[in-house]
């Protein structure tokens, strides 16, 4: 049997609500009135499509032994290098082994569920046994635009195996069709969007049902035995219409999180797709569409193994971990979109040493130090000689990751002096219980909710972006948990 | 083990340019400011230096790298100029150079400079960091500032001793109160106003919890300093001498900051150079030998860990002896008589120096307004880096005797 055998998704936990950005635009964009309704997710300023797969993609592989990792694919509208693999960066932050296949998906809203049906043929096809599929998307947006309101930011990933499945997969069909509802040229920042009218008319509902009536046909399925259809789509029911002309009942269709999240451009399938494996059901056919120059559907049946998962927050959890954001200026500072005056201690230059980062790539990337093979220190970072002042042994040290090791805060501040995009900025040392201790920058903390001793949880986050050749440097950064329900 | 330099070395002259914004002196200005007053108080021709020590720390800003800025600033006579540099620390390492070369019989007389020029910056504080910070630092360090490492002090220190967050807070400002009531006294200081405790406790956050008014000044300056054997001194017709009764070191090793032992309240190295500069200097007892002292106070917190940590205040009373005065002006030990950093100001390569000029000063009685009653010896603390990983260098001088 192939199919899924783990799954993991993140939604960052700003909230920003429409409802500012239609007040700051209602003067020049009153239109967006219609879509002004609740919350879309933003990403912090130190997160991107790769980071944000890197957090759903640690949640989907916990239990799991790496070393049976064999392929990792990554699909982003967003991302972050254009020839450097994306793929690689998330499978460095995993500490997956070298022996790898990997590859990027983009160009396309479907590169999402594109790398989903690869990872499965690659399954199929006995080329690979255990694929990760990660998906992320932060897209950036020109103010005053419809769709700066609909998109979210968020990720999620998917084990593909063949080995305790819990959504067995049925069957993949795709329409390629040069349909350009809108493109993105080379080395522009923002989308090019055609006539909606047009797109809903002549796109969603022409192309899609020839895609999931043809995987019906394809897999002997009825339209109305189907559990759950999920579509991503703009056009509020126009995934009705599209599922009511399949057979497929309209309560079926999923909810696209448009109220809580929004779209979450390539990722938005397969966010919803583990939204749907978190309510599923043994026996639950699900299927999967996604649309952009053309369209490709996806089916899967929940198997009995979908009851032992536990313990993953999920979309769901993270859909419920949220921190309502009223600050619009802020949303577009930390997109670029503001041109600010931020003082000459942001002209430092932070240029990237790639020797360096390469020799050291598994602290920097993976956050993993060493553990002393003589006394058993643990240390991060790791040195080749023992840090035990009892001991200093050279040449003794182990690789040990310390990535999902708890830390807890030892001393700490809020700086209003050094440059953060989100000042002040937080930082501290962070001690791990059993060994190893570092200075780390805190993320996602909340002013006045800091103390010593506090628990933190370990995230891959953007360190700096070298402004003057475009290079992110990425690090690992304490998370401070404020509520008790993580960890 | 050697028995140190105790009493091997003289102090025969020192210099201190005025310390602040010097948008009038260029590095070479500020050196030859310095030297003048150094040689003529010495009583010696420039000729006669054999040797120097040239102590500058942030040179991207300053001098550049090497020693011939020295050189090429005092007209040296193709002497030899070891340009030494160890972040904070910087001045106290310029004056041991010299001492080390005239205790070993290397030379008769050294000269030992230290130089900061930090206000062609263009934006407060201290210059930001980057790649300059070396290339896996930068990639995995985070963007600190000096009063943001310094003030994580105060959350481990009260996380340690169960102080509240306004006691501590309180404390610090009057460590602060109290250095710019002395630096009102000394026309020499950067930052010559009175302040009141209700003025440092309402000021803008720096680095929480340190305020505007708990972090020292950044300021150009130099200071310099002549020394020789207290033998060679005499008979250059040199009578009330002051000699080095110690000169010690320590500096992290990567154990607090990678190692689950270090608690964050203080500095290990400080407490090691400590007690091995008291060993060279042969005292017992600081709190009843020592008449006075500047430490390293680059921010008020930093300032009252050190009160333990040179074993002066006892585990944990930092705050008891702070409110009690026992450092003010007329406490049993003055700290910070000249100033401080927080107030005469922190030119970095010129801050060890400047801190042994003070003491220069109060031993040969020549402090003016803040002349302390007959003071013996007196300790200089001075510190570079952040409390996880710095440099320390601890000197004590006093008379000859």
């Amino acid at each position: 049997m192939v199919g899924i055998t783990s799954y993991g998704g993140y939604i960052p936990r700003l909230r920003l609500q429409r409802s500012v950005v239609y007040a700051a635009n209602a003067w020049i964009a009153p239109g967006l009135f219609g879509s002004a309704g609740g919350e879309r997710s933003v990403a912090n300023w130190d997160e991107d499509s790769v980071t944000m797969a890197v957090e759903a993609a640690r949640e989907c592989i916990k239990g799991f032994d790496k070393e049976h990792i064999d392929a990792l694919y990554m699909a982003s509208l967003s991302f972050p290098f254009k020839d450097r693999q994306n793929a690689g960066i998330v499978a460095r932050a995993l500490n997956l082994r070298e022996e790898l296949e990997s590859a990027d998906f983009t160009s396309s809203s479907r590169s999402g569920v594109s790398a989903l049906a690869a990872g499965l043929n690659s399954v199929q096809a006995g080329s690979t046994r255990n694929t990760l599929v990660t998906v992320g998307d932060r897209r950036i947006t020109k103010m005053a635009y419809t769709h700066e309101l609909l998109a979210g930011d968020g990720a999620a990933a998917l084990m593909l195996g063949t080995d305790d499945v819990i959504a067995e997969f049925k069957g993949s069909f795709t329409i390629t069709s040069d349909f350009i509802d809108h493109f993105r040229g080379q080395d522009e920042p923002f989308d090019y969007n055609w006539e909606e009218r047009w797109i809903r008319d002549e796109g969603y509902f022409k192309i899609a049902p020839r895609a999931i009536e043809g995987l019906l046909n394809k897999t002997g399925v009825a339209g109305e035995d189907i559990s759950a259809f999920i579509m991503p789509c703009p056009f509020g029911k126009a995934t009705h219409k599209i599922a009511a002309g399949c057979g497929i009942a309209v309560e079926k269709v999923a909810d696209n999180l448009h109220k809580v999240c929004g779209d979450t451009g390539v990722a938005h399938p397969l966010v919803m797709l583990v939204a749907a494996l978190e309510k599923a059901a043994p026996g639950d056919k699900i299927i999967v569409a996604s649309f952009g120059n053309g369209c490709t559907a996806l089916m899967f049946e929940v198997t009995d193994n979908i009851k032992r998962v536990s313990g993953i927050k999920g979309i769901q959890g993270c859909l419920k971990d949220r921190k309502e954001d009223q600050n619009y200026m802020k949303f577009l500072a930390h997109r670029g979109l503001l041109q600010q005056d931020l003082g000459m201690r942001t002209e430092a230059d932070w240029k990237t040493s790639l020797t360096a980062l390469y020799r050291h790539r598994g602290q920097i990337l993976g956050m993993v130090g060493g553990k002393c093979t003589k006394c058993g220190t643990n240390q991060f970072p790791k040195s080749n000689m023992c840090v035990n002042p009892e001991c200093n042994a050279v040449g003794t040290q182990e690789d040990h990751e310390f990535a999902d090791k708890p830390g807890k805060i030892m001393s700490y501040t809020g700086d209003l002096l050094t440059f953060s995009p989100d000042p002040p900025a937080h930082y501290g040392m962070i001690t791990f219980a059993d060994g190893g201790r570092g200075m780390f920058d805190f993320t996602d903390y909340e002013n006045g909710k800091i103390e010593v001793g506090q628990t933190v949880r370990m995230v891959f986050r953007i360190k700096v972006i070298d402004q003057a050749r475009n290079f992110i440097q990425y690090y690992w950064k304490a998370k401070p948990i404020i509520n008790s329900e993580e960890d | 083990m050697a028995d140190g330099i105790k009493d091997k070395v003289a102090i025969i002259g020192m210099g201190c340019t005025r310390f602040g914004e010097r948008w009038d002196a260029g590095p070479e200005d500020l050196m030859i400011e310095a030297f003048e007053e150094c040689l003529q108080d010495a009583g010696i021709e420039r000729k006669q230096i054999e040797m120097a020590w040239y102590g500058h720390c942030i040179s991207k800003v300053g001098t550049g790298p090497g020693g011939t800025a020295l050189a090429t600033a005092l007209r040296l006579p193709y002497i030899s100029v070891t340009r030494v540099e160890n972040f904070c620390a910087t001045g106290t390492e310029a004056l041991k150079g010299a001492a080390y070369a005239v205790a070993s019989g290397a030379c008769d007389i050294a000269l030992a400079l230290g130089l900061e020029k930090l206000k062609d910056v263009g934006y407060g504080g201290l210059p930001a960091f980057d790649s300059g910070a070396g290339p896996l630092n930068s990639q995995t360090m985070p963007n600190i500032s000096a009063p943001g490492s310094f003030a994580q002090l105060a959350s481990a220190y009260r996380a340690k001793h169960g102080i509240s967050y306004e006691d501590l807070k309180k404390a610090i400002a009057h460590v602060s109160v109290k250095s710019h009531a002395n630096g009102v006294k000394n026309p020499k200081a950067h930052l010559r106003k009175p302040i009141s405790l209700e003025q440092v406790l309402g000021a803008p956050i720096i680095a929480d919890p340190l305020g505007l008014f708990d972090c020292c000044g950044v300021s150009d300056g130099s200071a310099c300093a002549i020394v020789t054997t207290p033998e060679i001194a005499k008979s250059l017709g040199k009578t009330d001498l002051v000699s080095i009764k110690a000169i010690q070191g320590a500096l992290s090793n990567g154990e607090e900051s990678g190692f689950n032992q270090w608690d964050g309240t203080g500095f290990a190295t400080t407490r090691r150079a400590a007690k091995m500069a008291y060993k060279e200097a042969g005292i017992k007892n600081p709190r009843e030998e020592l008449s006075m002292f500047e430490c390293h106070d680059c921010f008020s917190i930093t300032e009252f860990v050190t009160y333990e940590d040179l074993y002066i205040s006892p585990e944990g009373g930092a705050l008891k002896d702070t409110m009690d005065g026992f450092y003010d002006a007329d406490g049993k030990i003055p700290a910070q008589i000249d100033g401080g950093l927080k107030c005469f100001g922190h030119p970095i390569g010129a801050s060890g120096l400047r801190m042994i000029y003070e003491m220069y000063l109060q031993i040969l009685g020549r402090a003016g307004d803040r002349q302390l009653k007959d003071p013996r010896l007196g300790l200089t603390h001075n510190l570079g880096g952040f409390p996880s990983s710095n440099v320390n260098a601890i000197s004590i001088i006093g008379r000859y005797e």
